[in-house]
């Protein structure tokens, strides 16, 4: 099978690498770029671990051949830190508020609340459960994600993050 | 889950695509989101020695509208398709519905052709485009030609689409202002198929329904116009009596499977419940 170079911007590198036709962004990603922050869960576009942002969208990443995506601007967990090493308000707000327990699904939930963070920057509750909705969490139940992704966007919004009474 | 090996096209003109699709093996396949292919590729099921993606032609996405008709293009995406502003307004049963299917993540990419081009009865978008009674425009080597949603399906994945055809539109004509309308789906999660739905799109006129259209998702092999249903409700207030003729005639013309949604009784049940729910919300639109 012929391979063919498939190149496109990722964190904002330019990166290319010879792949098969039907070589996934994911494998794409964790093989040929190393970059093995998106993580592959049920491979069947479910659990959402493997998100990335692809052009503004959140995509699942097992679910596109790394050709679909050559030329685009692609955006992984990787990228999400400052450019002087320092977290990014996301990733802050999940360690604050205990947004993870064993962290699989943490990159592809991280990736999926900053895109719906530039949609809705000020989202509902209900809004953010949606919002996640294709991102499934076996540990935390939800609650901490929720905070940390209130939190973030309280902070995005220079407001104090009030803790909705139980 | 690997994918069996195939080649890769991106046309960026419908002609090339037609033309590739004429040239190639027989078992190209055209490509939209890939959300229902690629699992079917992984799994092996499909396996494809070419795939031409329509992504990267222009004149396939976007919704405008024609005279009396609104046209959807094949690969406008599901996201899309519940941001829009002429759809909000003009039929506003495709965002409730879109909202409905999958997750965010899928519906960046899923598009509304390949929802209904599948021909897999799970997807909800083939009851709703029976409902507004719109037709698909497939273009092949020939030239355009138009299909009734209501004909389109003869069976699971088997549709009036004839081999070198894609599907690149979807045309209805808009309902008229102030009309009824509503999507109901019983789903045991986010992102899953539906155990039962409705689609129902009516007008009133003094009080009574003037016209009525209803069709069911998942509980046959195909999406199922329930004509007898909306005939029972024509005419009236929706009172009690019509709705209950309304919901038998839309169970009778069920035959779902029993899987793990519920048994095939339940789930013609549920094909009532869904009918009555959506007629309630709809007439309640439409008389507000």
């Amino acid at each position: 099978m012929s391979k063919s170079n498939v190149s496109m911007t990722v964190n904002g590198k330019a990166v290319s690498a010879e792949v098969e036709s039907r070589t996934l962004l994911i494998h794409y990603l964790r093989e040929n770029l190393s970059l093995t922050g998106a993580h592959i869960g049920c491979e069947t576009s479910h659990c959402g671990a493997c998100t990335v942002d692809i052009d503004g969208k959140s995509v699942k990443s097992c679910t596109i051949f790394a050709i679909q995506a050559a030329g685009a601007h692609v955006l992984t967990i990787e990228g999400m830190a400052n450019a002087d090493g320092t977290l990014h308000v996301l990733q802050e707000a999940f360690r604050e508020m205990h947004g993870l327990q064993c962290g699989f699904c943490t990159p592809g939930m991280i990736t999926r609340a900053h895109r719906l963070l530039q949609e809705s920057p000020n989202p509902t509750e209900a809004e953010i459960r949606m919002g996640i909705s294709g991102n499934l969490c076996r540990c935390t139940g939800y609650q901490n994600i929720v905070k940390a992704i209130q939190y973030a966007a309280a902070r995005i919004n220079g407001v104090e993050y009030k803790e909705a009474a139980e | 889950m690997i994918p069996g090996t195939f080649d890769y096209h991106r046309p960026t003109e419908l002609s090339e695509a037609i033309g590739l699709l004429g040239r190639l093996d027989a078992d190209a396949r055209v490509i939209a989101g890939g959300h229902s292919l690629i699992p079917m590729m992984k799994l092996r099921l499909a396996a494809p020695s070419h795939l031409i993606d329509l992504a990267a032609i222009a004149e396939l996405k976007g919704v405008r509208v024609e005279g009396a008709e609104i046209v959807i293009g094949a690969m406008t995406t599901q996201h899309e398709i519940i941001a829009d502003e002429i759809l909000a307004t003009r039929a506003p049963i495709l965002k409730e519905a879109a909202l409905q299917i999958a997750d965010p993540q899928v519906r960046y990419v899923g598009t509304l052709g390949g929802n209904v081009a599948n021909g897999d009865p799970g997807n909800d978008m083939p009851a709703l485009m029976m409902a507004l009674d719109a037709h698909f425009v497939l273009s092949g080597p020939k030239g355009d030609r138009s299909v009734a949603a209501r004909k389109y399906y003869n069976g699971p994945y088997d549709t009036a689409a004839l081999p070198g055809e894609i599907l690149t539109a979807v045309r209805f004509q808009a309902p008229a202002a102030g009309h009824g309308y509503a999507y109901e789906k019983l789903k045991r999660k986010v992102g899953d198929y539906a155990t039962a739905a409705a689609a129902v799109v009516l007008t009133v006129s003094a009080g009574q329904i003037a016209t009525c259209s209803i069709a069911l998702t998942n509980v046959g092999d195909t999406a199922l116009e329930a004509a007898a249903a909306a005939q029972a409700v024509v005419g009236s207030t929706l009172d009690k009596a019509s709705l209950a003729q309304a919901v038998a005639a839309a169970e009778a013309i069920t035959a779902p499977a029993a899987d793990g949604r519920g048994s095939a009784e339940y789930r013609t049940k549920m094909a009532g419940v869904m009918t009555a729910r959506a007629l309630r919300r709809a007439f309640a639109r439409a008389t507000a």
